[in-house]
């Protein structure tokens, strides 16, 4: 547990020492926010407060997939790296430590979406439900995580920054992320509860306003979970760092 | 007391064969020097057994367990070949972190002092210069008071002074018991530190002995004349010219000059001598891959 915490401590370190990293994760959702959510969404209530969710379902899946998927596979690139594999610890501290320092930078980005929300939107949250908010951010953030880690120690860092950017626009988009709840084209509708953006969002949406989940997008999220767990862990695995042919 | 065995050991990268059914074994308290030119495989060996690596087929052993297991590497410190410390992080804390994985690390102050770091603390790694990064990276090897230090190749990239000084801490460390396997291409480094010599070219053990009995084995000769015209005799193993002169080496310079004679050919200035260890290194690592007898 010790390691844990040490190992999440120097990852923040190292983040924090270049503070644009943690600005890049929150610019994008920030931004699709004041362009999208402020003037078309922005004087309903309840549109605005739920596609606040949206925009922070969003803003989760992109600080996860981009924070481990690239910046895992470029620090194995790194001959530091190698070095610390050499340390008597077993893959769990890194791994946790990592997660619980992408948490941090994870709610760290959301901070100006909520900004924006309450100051240039009428969304309306309770502080009860903003608490729940809170919370369903670090349970959606789970296989986001493992989707970025997955990605990070399965390929180089030149693929992995293309890969994450491939993977992340259609799961907003077919995980209906850029429509209100329910109204999104018909064929979204349809494929949308298959991918782990729609079960991420609807826990949201139930977080912060009357939404009932959907019980399918709920049990696909956990097969995602179960899936990508594996799939991180067998890529972990295999691992020796850099290879060459 | 074995502590790294490798018994049998290939390692593959695509077609490249990079070892070639390599044994070797590092007991406690030796200082063993692994030596050979690049690419020779000396790399390879060290990641297979600090455990960084799989090997293909083979086995290794760390402390009688696998190295892929960490409670296996938890007497062992490891200096990697390339230095690759984070840049942003200060030195005392790239020294903390390491510090935090083992139950009885040497103090911090200590450890850098001990590497003439000591002024260094609070700088970043990125803004070291490149011996400082080199002496910082050795030094971690040695935080947690490890059995087993494996150094790839440490002082490369340092001058004369801070190749010495390093060369007075592995000396310190093994005189308290410590075992070294330290790989170098530099052939004053492993005369200077190591009492046993594993000379590897090309993916294979060529010889495995002493310093001195490495010399006596391969025993080759640098016999050198003033020639126009140099015959084919049997037993060189490489011939060169430099400035007019011509120099032949040869395991039996005896029976080389004893032939030259018999040839009738006109030479001056003959001179026999016996080679430095790089000459000899350089003649069983570019001849044919043939083990030496050991």
């Amino acid at each position: 547990m010790q390691l844990v915490l040490t190992h999440a401590r120097y990852q923040l370190l190292e983040t924090i020492r270049i503070p644009i990293a943690i600005f890049g994760s929150a610019f994008f959702p920030a931004v699709a926010m004041l362009f999208f959510v402020v003037p078309f969404a922005g004087k309903d209530p309840v549109g605005a407060t739920f596609a606040t969710a949206s925009m922070v379902t969003f803003s989760v899946m992109s600080a996860n997939i981009f924070q481990y998927g690239v910046g895992v596979a470029e620090d194995r690139a790194q001959p530091w790296d190698p070095f610390t594999r050499t340390l008597p610890v077993g893959p769990a501290p890194r791994f946790a430590g990592r997660i619980g320092a992408g948490l941090v930078v994870t709610y760290l980005s959301l901070i100006p979406l909520v900004v924006i929300a309450a100051t240039l939107t009428d969304a309306q949250i309770t502080p009860g439900s903003f608490l729940l908010a809170l919370g369903t951010v670090g349970v959606i953030s789970v296989p986001f995580t493992l989707m970025g880690l997955s990605i990070g120690y399965a390929l180089p860092s030149k693929a992995a920054i293309v890969v994450a950017q491939i993977v992340f626009f259609p799961l907003a988009f077919g995980g209906g992320l850029l429509s209100a709840p329910d109204q999104a084209p018909g064929f979204v509708e349809t494929i949308a509860p298959f991918l782990p953006t729609r079960g991420a969002v609807e826990l949201v949406w139930a977080a912060v306003g009357d939404y009932s989940v959907n019980p399918l997008s709920l049990v696909m999220l956990g097969v995602w979970v179960a899936a990508l767990a594996g799939l991180a862990g067998w890529a972990y695995r295999r691992d020796e760092g850099r290879r060459f042919s | 007391m074995i502590l790294a065995h490798a018994h049998r050991v290939s390692r593959r990268y695509g077609t490249v064969l990079a070892l070639d059914e390599v044994d070797l074994d590092v007991r406690a308290g030796e200082l063993v020097g692994l030596l050979g030119p690049n690419g020779a495989g000396k790399s390879t060996l060290i990641n297979l057994l600090v455990g960084l690596r799989r090997p293909s087929s083979g086995r290794v052993e760390l402390n009688g367990g696998d190295p892929r297991d960490p409670a296996s590497r938890r007497q062992l410190g490891v200096t990697p070949q390339e230095t690759g410390l984070p840049g942003t992080l200060r030195v005392g804390e790239v020294v903390d972190f390491v510090s935090a994985h083992y139950p009885d690390p040497i103090p911090r102050d200590e450890l850098l002092d001990r590497f003439g770091l000591g002024a260094q603390v609070r700088r970043q790694c990125g803004g070291l210069s490149g011996g400082q990064k080199r002496r910082l990276a050795v030094a971690l090897a040695f935080v947690g008071r490890p059995r087993l230090v494996v150094l790839d190749e440490p002082t490369t990239g340092l001058d004369v002074e801070a190749r010495h000084a390093l060369w007075d801490a592995i000396r310190a460390f093994h005189a308290d018991g410590g075992t070294v396997l330290l790989s170098s291409h530099y052939l004053e480094e492993v005369e200077a530190l190591a009492q046993r010599v594993v000379v590897i070219g090309k993916g294979r053990v060529l010889a495995d002995d002493s310093v001195d009995a490495i010399r006596a084995v391969v025993g080759v000769r640098r016999v050198s004349l003033t020639v126009d015209a140099v015959p084919a005799l049997p037993g060189v193993v490489r011939t060169e010219q430099v400035d007019g002169r011509t120099h032949l080496l040869t395991a039996d310079a005896d029976q080389l000059v004893r032939d030259l004679v018999a040839s009738g050919v006109a030479f001056r200035n003959l001179e026999v001598r016996p080679t430095s260890l790089e000459e000899a290194f350089l003649a069983i690592t570019t001849a044919d891959a043939e083990p030496a007898p050991a």
